[in-house]
């Protein structure tokens, strides 16, 4: 979706203010939003790509003014309610009203370490498939427009590129961020020449690379 | 802890404390949640997973060739093989700055970053402005970060649009002859391997 999350080469955001000597969390309820959020994860409800639809799947202004935990947390709510795991109602009182599905599913303290130490690898099993691409290809990214999620940055749409590696079969974010998990297609390194991207401002010989599924590309 | 406290009483809680709260509990309640394991959650990003990892890496990379020559081949069973793994860390790709090419990583779309060599990201790595600015003026991101580049050097810049996450192998620093894996790897800081920053100096550790 062309959301607010989609920030690459927008103006008017700013310097940077790298802090120093950062703390890691700046609240504790920080903390507990991150663990939360891991932790309401494991149940497998969700994928990584329909948490990240939820938490940009809304309006700019709510989303530039959320703080970036805030964002989880939001998501989170949104994700447990459509899923059915949790009711507003709820949120609102702060007690649950019944107990849930899934709960057989809940991570405990000794889990943790593997849960973390396993991730979620996204690259799957390519059976006959062979990849339409190698490296050197020339491609032209594709004008996606989808309402839905989509892993193509919009600065780089319509753009001619090369193929820079072959990563791989991996799940397909815009089937599974609607809950569809089986799909899965080549998952390519495409290098852009920078001024094709942002024009005569950039420099010359300086690159810009996405990793590009291959419903995104078209071979030129 | 917050889950120690009673929940339903949250008018002197910020709001996020209280949403955070509120969420929480009745996820436990539920039995969809144990408080505990979120401690362990919070602990091993706190002490255990952070960019000491991903020193360590850059520090054998400078050290062992046939180990450099791994993470280009397949960075992730290398990494793996040093014991790091895991969530954000699935599938690892390493980039190697030197005179002539300086690589640089960002996630314009949300803030993919690798959380099992370099842990939790800092604020500025998932802020508006370093997104939006590092594939448009990466120069100008370098150049308020500091970092001052060989004539002639091209700049690439890797937006993590996928589950690949990139670490960056700084340029060893000169005058590191004599250094040990250990030395070395205090040389190494979380910017430089993101590349927006520089391996250190020797002394300047």
């Amino acid at each position: 979706m062309n959301g607010p999350q989609d920030l690459g080469g927008r103006d008017g955001f700013g310097p940077i203010a790298p802090e120093r000597d950062e703390p890691l969390f700046h609240a504790p309820w920080e903390r507990r939003a991150l663990g939360v959020t891991l932790a309401a994860g494991a149940h497998g409800a969700w994928s990584i790509d329909e948490s990240r639809h939820a938490r940009e799947n809304r309006d700019p202004a709510q989303y530039h003014s959320l703080s970036y935990y805030a964002l989880w947390l939001h998501a989170l709510e949104d994700l447990l309610k459509t899923h059915g795991m949790v009711t507003q109602a709820e949120l609102d009182r702060g007690h649950a009203d019944a107990p849930a599905p899934l709960a057989d599913r809940t991570l405990r303290p000794d889990q943790v370490a593997p849960m973390l130490a396993r991730g979620g690898p996204a690259d799957r099993d390519p059976g006959d498939s062979r990849p339409a691409f190698d490296v050197g290809d020339t491609v032209r990214t594709r004008n996606l427009q989808p309402r839905g999620h989509i892993r193509l940055p919009a600065y780089a749409r319509e753009k001619s590129g090369r193929i820079d590696a072959v990563r791989g079969y991996h799940v397909f974010p815009d089937a599974s961020a609607r809950g569809d998990l089986d799909v899965a297609h080549w998952l390519y390194t495409v290098a852009f020449d920078a001024q094709i991207l942002f024009g005569t401002e950039a420099r010359a010989g300086d690159t810009i690379r996405i990793d590009a599924w291959e419903p995104y590309l078209d071979r030129l | 802890m917050p889950h120690d406290h009673d929940p339903g009483d949250h008018s002197h809680l910020d709001d996020m404390t209280a949403r955070v709260m509120a969420l929480e509990t009745v996820l436990t309640e539920k039995g969809l949640l144990d408080p505990a394991a979120i401690d362990a959650i919070v602990e091993t990003y706190e002490t255990r997973v952070g960019p000491r990892n991903g020193a360590q890496v850059v520090a054998r990379a400078w050290t062992d060739p046939d180990f450099a020559n791994w993470l280009r081949r397949d960075a992730t069973a290398a990494i793996a093989a040093m014991g790091f793994t895991g969530r954000q860390g699935e599938h690892m790709v390493a980039v190697f700055n030197g005179p002539r090419d300086h690589n640089m990583v960002v996630c314009t779309l949300c803030s993919c970053y690798p959380w099992s060599v370099l842990g939790l990201p800092p604020v500025w790595y998932k802020s508006a402005p370093y997104r939006a600015r590092a594939v448009k003026d990466p120069r100008g991101v370098l150049t308020e970060f500091g970092v001052t580049l060989p004539e002639g050097a091209q700049v690439h810049v890797w937006d993590s649009t996928a589950e690949v996450r990139y670490l960056v192998i700084p340029a060893r620093p000169e005058g590191t002859e004599d250094l040990d894996e250990a030395a070395l790897a205090d040389l190494v800081t979380r910017d430089s391997m993101i590349g927006t920053g520089l391996a250190l100096a020797p002394g300047a550790a």
